[in-house]
């Protein structure tokens, strides 16, 4: 008996000794994994930024490209950059956010409705590839406009609309419906509920959706590349929608792979830097406010 | 009692009267604003109803073009050869289509490979592990990684990657399937293990109170309890990050060599359906076979990409129902 006992007792002292093994080692390569990558990743960034942000001058920054000698600018790539941005928004969010606010108030519940989401979902899902031959289909071939500005902007623009659905339907959802019941008590309407009551409870979500889109209108090149070509008009503020309209993000990938510049290798770092670095400020700037006023609710 | 009876008419009267006025002389003004507002109300209404068709519009319009266009591949090429054939050289009027395909299914499945286990890892950290500080401030920066350009992960892949991978494994050529794959797992990382974290943390507590009640570890406890309970989650942004793979073009351009040959090593320049259709399509005159199957290869990229978003309905279907 007495044995029996001890052995029994062993056999779990085992277990217990390889099961708390096993969770210290589990603990600590969990540990080490995560800090690796996330470290790993962060620093793969901050190289960017180092390698770039020191050597910026201004006569970069506003500077117009060259093709053949040293010394070339930005300047017009990155102006194109935030024109097609703004154009793209101004087409994307009104409709973006009418849709979204459609399935969120107004659509009925039932199977066609249903299949919208689908497509919504859908149509977010879509590579931004297929958004640019598409473009191709429709403005190069079918409009016969060539590879400009409206072009890009508009793809650009399409390719945003599902993502500002989405976001919009689901931060409206997310607002809780007592609000939504004491605007109709006050006896507003529809719109006045919407425009006074939902949107200004769920515009934290709608502004961090903006800034999603803003983001990856910014960064989108593929789109760019197919529809707005990789040329520029080779002069600042040129506010005509169609001349071709080449991007910094699709200027980075340029000058890397395509052109013969001698300080290719300078004016990629330097690019990849201004870009990443609007990136981040987009997202601080729109963020951080939020953030703040996220902190004071609680 | 009597009294205030007896004035009451009197007051009334008075009220009436005024009231009569009142409305008469502001009688346009109420009523318009009024009619106003349910105005705006209802064209506001078909204003949104016009949005939501216009997103499906969009949708239907580019299945529509791609399809058209598309399909004019086979005219001059049959479907066996387009699919099977791993001949592609359009100047020789040969569009063997194989290599693209196989390589964008042999990235996607390398990029799985690597990424899926890693996100588990940072998503089990981020829910389980991590102290509330480190992930409060982990959280947001995954977030923030989600937004940045394709094309900066390309451009980090190129002058840091591939030097790398050239001292590390000695080859000559350090671009191929190998290298695209790394930065797409640095690429969907953030978004497969935000979304599985999210799941994660939503398992309910009384699932782990009743795996250490019955004497488990941490370790037994999520891998036995939490992550199987999370399973339909986790799922849900393997696919996401496996379209964001399927899809992605610039990053892997600038990595993966763009030659048309068969990625049946991990340093072999290869090409992919989405770098083949971006090196090509400026090239070529919109009426021409070449062209055609450009759009033919983006056509079934498309309804890959649709294809995954039925999947992920049907999952999320499953996983209300259980």
């Amino acid at each position: 008996m007495k044995s029996v006992v001890s052995e029994t007792r062993g056999m779990f002292t085992k277990s217990r000794g390889i099961n708390g093994f096993n969770n210290r080692l589990f603990t600590v390569l969990v540990w080490g994994i995560s800090g690796c990558i996330v470290l790993f990743i962060i620093s793969l960034l901050f190289l960017i930024l180092q390698k770039g942000l020191p050597y910026l001058t201004w006569d970069f920054i506003i500077g117009l490209p060259s093709e053949m000698e040293e010394g070339g600018g930005i300047g017009p790539a990155l102006f194109n950059s935030f024109y097609m941005l703004l154009i793209s928004l101004v087409v994307a969010i009104p409709l973006g956010m009418a849709a979204g606010i459609y399935l969120a108030e107004f659509a009925p519940n039932n199977k066609l409705i249903s299949f919208v989401r689908i497509c919504v979902e859908g149509l977010a899902s879509v590579p931004s590839i297929i958004f640019g031959l598409f473009g191709i289909a429709l403005f190069v071939e079918m409009f016969q406009i060539g590879l400009t500005i409206i072009g890009g902007a508009i793809s650009l623009a399409f390719l945003n609309l599902p993502v500002m659905t989405r976001v919009t339907e689901e931060s409206i959802r997310a607002v809780p419906g007592e609000l939504k019941q004491a605007s109709f008590a006050l006896g507003g309407t529809h719109l006045q509920t919407i425009r006074k009551a939902l949107i200004p409870a769920a515009l934290g979500g709608l502004v961090t959706g903006i800034c999603l889109i803003a983001g990856r209108a910014f960064g989108e090149s593929a789109v760019i590349i197919l529809t707005a070509g990789v040329t520029t008009s080779g002069e600042m503020w040129d506010f005509n929608l169609f001349s071709p309209g080449e991007t910094l993000a699709v200027h980075l990938w340029y000058v890397q792979s395509e052109a013969i510049v001698p300080d290719a290798v300078s004016i990629s770092d330097k690019a990849a830097a201004v870009l990443l670095f609007v990136i981040l400020l987009f997202n601080v700037l729109f963020r951080i406010p939020l953030w703040i006023k996220d902190r004071k609710n609680r | 009692m009597q009294l205030e009876t007896s004035a009451q008419p009197s007051i009334l009267g008075a009220k009436d009267s005024d009231l009569g006025v009142s409305i008469k002389a502001g009688s346009g003004k109420t009523f318009d604003r009024k009619n106003r507002l349910l105005f705006y109300n209802r064209f506001f209404r078909i204003a949104c109803i016009a949005s939501a068709v216009f997103v499906c519009l969009i949708l239907f319009g580019i299945l529509f073009f791609m399809f058209r266009t598309g399909i004019l591949t086979f005219r001059d090429v049959s479907p066996l050869t387009f699919f099977f054939s791993t001949e592609w050289s359009p100047e020789e009027e040969s569009y063997g289509a194989f290599v693209f395909i196989f390589g964008t299914f042999a990235l996607t499945f390398l990029t799985l490979l690597i990424s899926v286990p890693l996100s588990v890892v940072i998503a089990v950290f981020l829910s389980e592990v991590a102290p509330a500080w480190l992930r409060n401030a982990l959280r947001p920066i995954l977030d923030l990684l989600v937004g940045i350009p394709s094309v900066v992960y390309g451009f980090l892949g190129l002058t840091i990657l591939i030097p790398l991978l050239r001292d590390v494994t000695g080859t000559n050529m350090g671009d191929g399937i190998l290298a695209a794959a790394i930065v797409l797992t640095i690429m969907v990382l953030p978004t497969i293990s935000r979304v599985s974290d999210d799941a994660i943390s939503a398992v309910p507590r009384k699932y782990r109170d009743a795996s250490y009640a019955l004497g488990g570890t941490r370790f037994q406890t999520i891998f036995k309890v939490t992550i199987p309970a999370a399973r339909s989650g986790i799922l849900y942004g393997v696919i996401l990050g496996m379209a964001r793979a399927i899809g992605e073009t610039m990053a892997v351009v600038m990595v993966i060599g763009n030659t048309p040959q068969l990625a049946d090593a991990l340093f072999k320049p290869t090409s992919v359906l989405t770098s083949n259709i971006v090196m090509q399509i400026a090239n070529v005159p919109f009426d021409s076979t070449w062209n055609y199957a450009l759009y033919m290869m983006g056509f079934l990229l498309l309804v890959i990409s649709l294809l995954m978003i039925v999947l992920v309905r049907l999952l999320q279907r499953k996983g209300a129902k259980s």
